[in-house]
């Protein structure tokens, strides 16, 4: 009987004793936590995209109490409402956050776009670029094997008929952007002005070979557009948004239907 | 005990019974951190770590407390909760004077806790009748032989990600796949011990 109570004493002073030097260690060695970054944790939204540009939500958190430079309008996928409420705990005036979307520029799926090869290699866009440009025969385009809807935080991002879309889980963060190896993507603001949705910088002729929705540089919007907004640089319409006045003259007069509003 | 003996203990511990692909120690985070190299070395230095620590307290409290009072048999159970509390120490250690170190391992230090291959190491110590400087030496090699798998293991998953398997083998079966055939590979260590030193 003896033995099984001393080995439960032993036991328990052991315990005790680490319990009591874990007490101590805690007391002593207390780290001062500024309270206000747990509450400005809590009100982030806590998908750690990096729109806001800093290494997750926490860091933002540990860059706005630290540096009184930084403002509190970075988090884009948060809103007006964290604006607010990270403002109000700061003691600051909050500004204005502009809403902001990533736009595809290209329209080309596998209906539109003729294929040159058949690509049975590694399934990510990066690793199709590097065999002649993917299977497409348009090598500016999107190639829909979604290395940007791996990289996007929100879901936002559906591969449809090889070509990738963005839906309204969007909130700007711009992951996108860089996942995508042939740069199609970028993030809009505003909204102000429709968007040519190709990047083929190409000729006409070889455009429309190609796909039956890219820009072929007929320059007939540049001719159009009532306000002379849009320009034609290397092949590729281009729309100014500081002359845009968004009438939509633009959209309906394209001859591929490859300007789009934003939304 | 000879600087040719500690060589030996070192890499019979770090190659040749390697915890995690010989003995299967340590198979959690093995399967479950080796998703990419960041994270993977992240966890197998804190592996590292925590086993240095772990040993230099738990050896002497095996050899001085429970051993002389016939508690011996006491072992698994006092570190467990000795491997424990320390862990929660030196986290709070950490954050206190190198917050920079607690920054890099802090979200892996609960993990140790109940690591079986860093509680192993230290019952075999124990068990093998090492001495304090033998079971360190022991204890760090093993911890060089965690991370050594855990970095192995995550750089061939990348290659399994890239790579388009039949339906039936995605995921976790490919993964299960590469892990038995790394272990295999370090099956072919065993005997280098004897035929080099011995």
């Amino acid at each position: 009987m003896d033995t099984i109570f001393i080995a439960i004493f032993s036991v328990t002073s052991i315990g005790i004793a680490c319990a009591v030097l874990l007490c101590i260690a805690s007391k002593v060695m207390y780290v001062k936590v500024d309270e206000r970054v747990a509450a400005i944790q809590g009100c982030l939204p806590g998908s750690n995209c990096g729109a806001c540009g800093y290494p997750g939500c926490n860091g933002y958190a540990e860059a706005l109490i630290t540096d009184l430079e930084v403002k509190t309008n970075l988090c884009t996928p948060g809103g007006s409402m964290v604006v607010e409420e990270l403002s109000k705990i700061m003691g600051v005036e909050g500004g204005i956050i502009s809403k902001k979307l990533a736009v595809i520029h290209c329209l080309g799926d596998c209906e539109v776009q003729q294929m040159k090869m058949d690509y049975t290699g590694i399934k990510t866009c990066y690793a199709a670029t590097e065999v002649f440009g993917g299977q497409g025969a348009c090598t500016y385009g999107c190639l829909g094997y979604g290395d940007c809807k791996i990289a996007c935080p929100s879901d936002a991002i559906c591969i449809e008929n090889n070509l990738a879309k963005i839906n309204s889980n969007c909130t700007g963060c711009g992951l996108c952007v860089k996942a995508c190896p042939n740069k199609i993507i970028t993030i809009e603001e505003n909204f102000n002005a429709p968007v040519v949705m190709c990047q083929n910088h190409e000729k006409g002729g070889a455009v429309r070979k190609k796909c039956s929705k890219g820009c072929i540089a007929c320059t007939k919007c540049v001719r159009e557009c009532p306000v002379t907004a849009i320009t034609m640089e290397d092949s590729l319409a281009v729309i100014d948004p500081e002359k845009c006045n968004n009438c939509g003259h633009c959209i309906e007069i394209c001859m591929t239907k490859c300007i789009k509003a934003v939304v | 005990m000879s600087f040719e003996g500690l060589i030996i203990i070192m890499v019979s511990a770090a190659i040749v019974n390697n915890l995690v692909l010989i003995q299967f120690l340590g198979i959690c985070p093995f399967l479950g951190v080796s998703k990419d190299m960041k994270s993977a070395t992240g966890m197998g230095l804190a592996v590292l770590f925590v086993m240095f620590f772990a040993t230099l307290v738990t050896w002497p409290i095996q050899m001085f407390l429970l051993e002389p009072n016939g508690l011996g048999y006491l072992q698994t159970i006092v570190f467990v909760l000795i491997i424990a509390a320390l862990v929660q120490f030196i986290e709070i250690v950490l954050k206190r004077y190198i917050p920079a170190l607690h920054v890099s391992l802090g979200v892996y230090l609960p993990l140790m806790t109940t690591n079986c291959a860093l509680f192993a190491v230290t019952l075999m110590n124990v068990q093998k009748g090492y001495s304090l400087i033998e079971s360190v030496v022991n204890s760090v090699g093993a911890g060089l032989g965690f991370l050594l798998a855990m970095t192995l293991f995550s750089a061939i998953r990348k290659h399994i990600e890239n790579s388009d398997p039949p339906e039936c083998f995605k995921g976790a079966p490919l993964t299960l796949i590469a892990a038995a055939i790394l272990s295999i590979s370090f099956f072919g260590f065993s005997g280098v011990i004897e035929n080099l030193f011995g």
